[in-house]
């Protein structure tokens, strides 16, 4: 027979049990739905981490830091830059320089070299004080959607005295129950340790100096601290960490001022206590940190291996989202699973329903044989009738799927609203599940088929049009 | 679906068959249905199968249909052996060589006649643009032109096996197998459908067509047959030609 002629048969022995056949579609269609259903909700929670990963620009940055002295040295760290002391395996790691800097913004894919200024200052709002974590924000962070769902404006400018604040620090700088808002437009003093370069040293200092550990053939890196004030007046508030918002990640911070400002206050850093300490070989500034940004995160690999090849220990988030990717893989997969046992249920009912139709239309086919159908035309015949439920029960699971996944993100709004916290869109149908499941649906539905069609096919018709 | 023409010497034979049985076991005991009938039909010739209830008539003619197999024996229709056939093939004779009517007219209750007779063409793959002529054609022929659209249960029997009459004749077999087709109808109705198989057997003008009928009524067998064949216990008991 012709497909067209199967298909318009099958479809009326479809009408004919509309009850019946409605509701084994009826089964069909929840096996799928709950299969896009729990496969959506699969997919929108990765998309939502991935996206809160990527909102915090950690895709494409790659963290620089100077390598950490290990007593055997560092095998294939550096360029030549190092200084082999004799009688001694300890190599001093390289320092990460002006020319370092200029090296890494030199390698390919790299959109910009930014140095991590962190420190530790105590920020004033008058009754209040509060210790304080401080970071330089980079211009760029203004578009890289870092600063998502902060109230308020970004930097006028490079050179400002303006500070965005974190919620959660503005809510401890504020007087109890204000709003974390309230805090725009008001002046916070930050009082913090500053480096102050010493005069060059003279030759009979050099004896008892503190920077004594410096060898005598180098340039001095000598310094004092002194205790220093600022005023910064707050432009923008970032939402609290208890709403998910906020920049995570390296620069994690409570308050955030511009990254050339922050350079500038010259706050003593780890770094600086730790190389005045230390044999050093470099010139001019060094860095406790570099934040290398990529054009792109699939840059960010090469660029973390060159980087590590000239003698830095660099660090992405590239490795945590790679075990991240291998858990949603599984996770998915199990939601996959439970999905396709609905489904595996509803194949029973196609089976059923079609073995209770040879029983019902033993006559029919019996006729049908008579006036000429193969064993073949009678098994297709059930095959269409099997795959029509497969796709109509497939499109009609998408849409009920479809529907649930509406009624759960709406119920989670609603529920995350209540709790004070935005809603993020947990939900999310691409297209490749939609057209799968149906695909997977008519599949499973014509290997159903299988028996009920092979059974109906082998009917002696003899038997079946014996008259009763 | 088209039976090849191939056709062995055909003699002016529409179907032989040459000692064919078939035999049913039923635990210890063998029942032979049909046991070793040799028979000849001309072509154009109509033939009436008589004899006692489980005689073997039926089994008999869904042998030469092609819907049974015999269990031993030749069956020739047309020139061409239904024992060596494969299933298609068997289907296919039964599609295009024959054209059967039961005793219960087996109509499909949910499709209009329109549609029942459609299906030998569906089964044929015949194009869709010549069938409603076709269709309409062969009930026009049984004189239910009017009744297209109508389904079997609000017809009356005589106009179902009418309407089944059409269906067998839809694809234009050279054979009709007809069992007991008067065997549910009163007996002016029987007539008149007897009338119908005599006319399609010889019609006013163009070619007849060899009929095989399994009666239980000597009298409507002797008024329209040419021969009539009795069997008892699945064997020949006794043959008849009356013209
Ligand atoms: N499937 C079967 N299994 C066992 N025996 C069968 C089977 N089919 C038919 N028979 C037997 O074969 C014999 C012939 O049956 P058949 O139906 O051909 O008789 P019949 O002459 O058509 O009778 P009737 O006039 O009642 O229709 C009967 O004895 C019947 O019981
Ligand atoms: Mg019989």
């Amino acid at each position: 027979m012709k497909v067209r002629d199967l298909t318009e048969l099958a479809a009326r022995n479809l009408r004919e049990a509309v009850l019946r056949n409605s509701l084994t579609t009826l089964g069909i269609a929840v096996g799928v739905a709950s299969l896009v259903a729990l496969l959506s909700l699969g997919v929108g929670l990765q998309q939502l981490v991935n996206r809160s990963v990527a909102r915090a620009g950690l895709f494409d940055t790659v963290s620089v830091r100077p390598r950490q002295n290990t007593p055997f040295g560092q095998p294939g760290g550096g360029g030549g830059r190092r200084t082999p002391r004799e009688g001694s395996n300890l190599e001093p790691p390289r320092a990460l320089d002006d020319a370092a800097r200029k090296e890494i913004a030199a390698l390919p894919n790299v959109l910009e070299v930014n140095p991590e200024v962190r420190f530790t200052a105590e920020a004033r709002l008058e009754p209040n004080s509060q210790l304080v974590l401080v970071s330089g924000m980079a211009q760029s962070s203004q578009s890289s959607g870092t600063l998502d769902g902060m109230t308020g404006k970004f930097f006028s400018g490079p050179d400002v005295q303006e500070v965005i604040v974190q919620g959660d620090m503005a809510k401890r700088l504020l007087e109890d129950g204000k709003a974390p808002t309230a805090l725009l437009g008001q002046e916070i003093t930050l009082r913090f340790a500053q480096r102050q370069a010493l005069p060059p040293p003279s030759q009979q200092a050099a004896a008892d100096a503190p920077n004594q550990a410096v060898g005598p053939d180098e340039e001095a890196m000598g310094f004092s601290i002194v205790p220093s004030e600022k005023k910064f007046r707050v432009v923008g508030v970032l939402p609290g960490s208890d709403s998910g918002g906020g920049p995570v990640g390296f620069n994690n911070a409570g308050l955030y001022l511009p990254l050339a400002v922050a350079e500038k206050l010259q706050v003593v850093q780890g770094a600086d206590l730790r190389d005045v300490a230390r044999t050093s070989t470099g010139v001019g500034q060094r860095y406790a940190a570099l934040n290398v940004r990529a054009t792109g995160p699939a840059a960010v690999t090469q660029l973390e291996s060159s980087i590590s090849h000239m003698g830095f220990a660099a660090f992405s988030l590239i490795d945590v989202t790679r075990n991240l990717r291998t858990f949603f893989a599984i996770f998915d997969l199990f939601l996959g699973i439970f999905g396709s046992l609905a489904l595996a249920v509803a194949s029973l009912g196609i089976i059923n329903t079609l073995v209770m139709a040879i029983l019902e239309r033993r006559r029919e086919i019996g006729v049908l044989k008579a006036l000429g159908a193969a064993n073949r035309d009678v098994r297709q015949l059930f095959f269409a009738e099997a795959g029509v439920m497969g796709l109509v029960g497939g499109v009609a699971g998408v849409m009920l799927g479809w529907g649930i996944g509406r009624v759960i993100q709406f119920g989670t709004m609603v529920y995350m609203k209540r709790q004070g916290l935005s809603s993020p869109n947990i939900w999310s149908v691409p297209w490749w599940l939609v057209l799968g499941a149906i695909g997977f649906a008519v599949l499973i539905s014509l290997v159903s088929g299988i028996y009920p069609a092979s059974r109906a096919a082998q009917l002696d018709p003899v038997e079946a049009l014996r008259y009763e | 679906m088209n039976v090849p023409e191939n056709v062995i010497s055909t003699n002016g034979f529409a179907i032989r068959t040459d000692r064919v049985s078939r035999h049913y076991k039923m635990g210890d005991a063998l029942i032979r249905a049909v046991d070793q009938i040799s028979l000849e039909v001309q072509t154009g010739e109509f033939l009436a199968l008589l004899g006692a209830s489980g005689s073997g008539k039926s089994t008999l003619l869904n042998l030469i249909a092609g819907l049974d197999r015999p269990s031993s024996g030749a069956i020739l229709a047309q020139g061409r052996d239904l024992a060596g056939m494969s299933s298609e093939e068997l289907a296919s004779h039964r599609n295009q060589t024959i054209g059967i009517v039961f005793q219960s007219f087996q109509l499909l209750p949910r499709m209009t006649l329109e549609e029942n007779v459609e299906l030998p063409l569906r089964l044929a793959e015949v194009p869709r643009g010549e069938r409603p002529e076709r269709v309409r054609e062969a009930l026009d022929r049984v004189g239910l032109g009017a009744r297209v659209k109508h389904r079997p249960p609000e017809l009356s029997g005589g106009e179902q096996q009418r309407a089944a009459i059409a269906r067998a004749l839809v694809n234009r077999p050279m054979i009709l197998l007809a069992d007991e087709p008067t065997g549910n109808l009163d007996t002016k109705t029987g007539e008149e459908i007897m009338g119908l198989i005599a006319a399609i057997h010889r019609p006013p003008s163009g070619a007849g067509r060899t009929i095989v009928m399994v009666t239980h009524e000597r009298a409507l067998a002797e008024r329209f047959a040419d021969r009539i064949v009795t069997l008892s216990d699945g064997a020949i008991s006794r043959e008849e030609r009356l013209r």
